[in-house]
């Protein structure tokens, strides 16, 4: 492979070292970034590593005789390799490579859905879904004459163990919940909710979009039977994202897509489809994608996981601290256990009108309903301003968002 | 850094928090609601004519001050208006705020057309231009009689 490939293990964050890692700083001087919970940037080694294998490696998998094409396999599967170990699973078949945690989840709703549900089935999900892990299942039960049920949070913004205990039954399915939230970062109590659910012979589905890059993700110790991530999320290029499922439960699942790389034997009249995960990559995949996901993992062991939560745990705690302090500000709740994700709304002004001003102050964060309109509702609020944060960020960066929305006030009340 | 007190200029806080108009009509003769997906925001506007001319103009929702701001000022200058110097004004912002040809206005409609002038500081802020022009493309839909479905910015 290239030198690139191997990461260098590290202690600690030190977002001042990092940024230099990072050539979106050096050519956006004075850039404050907030929004990595939309898409993170992306460091030098994982820009260059992707470029690099182009330039040195790059030929279709699972195709050619020659000993490129083998390379490339290899680079591929050993893509496969470094998420099952980062996601310690079990075996590295359990890992289908897809676009991003959207596109897992809309198969895992389209494959499994149909084959191991029926009309009456029910489906759990929270009210702090994003849109990706809630209307896949809408879609699966209006399809299938199941209903769909949304467990409500506390009003801290945390996950209520009590409610979801009493929604199960043994008519429930499948419960698919979010890890990390991407509005107002309440991490869910997942190896609970799983024990819970498994009791009633439900599966349970995990969307690690926010989760993954930054804080230890453990799948076997979740216990879970499906768990979906994105790679642009996590330092990684876009177009490439995991489903993590359990092995016996992928090899029940029938195709989902189809095409060339998935199939054993085609005639005319019968198709034998591979074992998983290759019956779940029908065509040519995001080969480079891949590599350059495999590298943003190293990136973040690099780190280590324990001190990017740790790193990220802080700025949230003082980011909250911080922002509280601003009249007219009202904060999302997000429960007791929160991480790099804080939703506000400026009293009298709208998410649109604060993120222009704040744009002008260079700090770039979201606004509007994150794909999560059910909790908008919920809320009765049209939107929030989310900042969110990523290993390079730091207390500066705070101080700036924080003096911006100060402005973005006085501005607003003249 | 463009001074942000041209976006926001006093007469544009000023309708973006006391919309003029800011109420439904019970009989309209032509409705439509506008949303933009981006933002969640939804605008509805009420039109009741006679003959070609809008005899009353309102509308109703929730928005930015940008979009809200907006609506108030169409309701305000349409008013009174034939359909046809109404398109005339939307056409010529239109042009104004996506960089767009502008035509030159018949002389009765400079005045109102000035009025729209601090709304046009939008061009410079690409992502906000749908905000202001979003209840003109209600109204426009209004007019098509497209009252089932809600317009869309995008």
């Amino acid at each position: 492979m290239n030198d690139l490939a191997a990461a260098k293990p590290r202690a600690g964050v030190d977002p001042h070292v990092l940024r230099r890692e990072f050539p979106i700083y050096r050519n956006n001087p004075g850039l404050v970034f907030l929004d990595s919970g939309a898409s993170a940037q992306k460091p030098a080694m994982v820009i260059d590593g992707v470029a690099e294998f182009y330039r040195r490696d790059y030929a279709n998998v699972h195709r050619g005789v020659y000993q490129l094409s083998q390379r490339s396999t290899d680079a591929f599967e050993a893509a496969r390799e470094t998420a099952r170990a980062f996601l310690n699973a079990g075996d590295a078949n359990e890992i289908v490579f897809v676009r991003n945690t959207t596109e897992a989840i809309n198969l895992v709703a389209q494959s499994w859905g149909p084959a191991f549900m029926e009309a009456g089935d029910e489906i759990i999900v929270s009210d702090i879904e994003h849109h990706s892990n809630f209307v896949p299942w809408q879609m699966l039960a209006e399809r299938m004459g199941a209903h769909l049920i949304v467990a409500p949070t506390r009003a801290d913004g945390g996950f209520d163990l009590g409610s979801f205990e009493a929604l199960l039954s043994p008519r429930t399915k499948m419960v698919a919940v979010v890890h990390v939230g991407n509005v107002a970062g309440a991490i869910l109590p997942v190896e609970r909710i799983v024990e819970l659910a498994h009791a009633q012979g439900a599966k349970v589905l995990i969307d690690g979009a926010q989760a993954i890059p930054r804080m230890p993700v453990d799948v076997r110790a979740i216990g879970c039977d499906f768990y979906a991530f994105s790679g642009h999320k996590a330092y990684g290029p876009s177009g490439i994202g995991v489903l993590w499922g359990r092995y016996d439960l992928l090899a029940a699942m029938p195709p989902w897509q189809t095409g060339g790389g998935m199939i054993t034997q085609v005639t005319a009249a019968h198709t034998e489809f591979q074992e998983p995960p290759h019956r779940f990559e029908a065509g040519t995949p995001d080969i480079a994608g891949a590599h350059g996901l495999k590298l943003a993992l190293d990136f973040i062991e690099g780190l280590g996981r324990e001190a990017i939560r740790e790193h990220e745990e802080e700025l949230t705690g003082y980011a909250l601290d911080r922002l509280s302090r601003i009249p007219g500000l009202s904060l999302v709740p997000g429960g007791q256990r929160r991480l790099s994700v804080v939703s506000f709304n400026l009293d009298g002004v709208h998410p649109h009108d604060v993120g222009t001003v704040l744009d002008q102050h260079g700090v770039a964060v979201r606004v509007g309903h994150h794909c999560a309109q059910p909790l908008m509702d919920k809320l009765g609020i049209a939107g929030t301003v989310r900042a969110s944060l990523g290993v390079y960020n730091d207390r500066n960066d705070i101080d700036r968002l924080a003096a911006a929305v100060e402005a973005c006030r006085e501005m607003f009340s003249r | 850094m463009m001074d942000l007190r041209e976006l926001y200029q006093d007469i544009i806080l000023d309708h973006g928090r006391h919309p003029r108009n800011f109420r439904p009509i019970e009989h309209p003769t032509h409705t439509a609601k506008g949303h933009n997906p981006l933002c969640g925001d939804r605008v509805t506007v009420y039109l009741t004519l006679d003959a070609d001319r809008i005899a009353d103009v309102s509308f109703e929702g929730r928005g930015c001050a940008i979009s809200t701001a907006s609506s108030s000022l169409m309701t305000e200058i349409i008013k009174g208006k034939t359909l046809a110097e109404a398109r005339e004004l939307f056409a010529q912002f239109h042009a104004k705020v996506t960089g767009g040809e502008v035509h030159k206005l018949s002389e009765a409609l400079e005045e109102d057309a000035e009025r729209l002038e601090p709304l046009t500081g939008v061009k410079a802020y690409p992502a906000r231009v749908k905000c202001a022009t979003l209840p003109w493309h209600a109204f426009e839909a209004a007019l098509k009689g497209g009252a089932s479905e809600p317009v869309k910015t995008e």
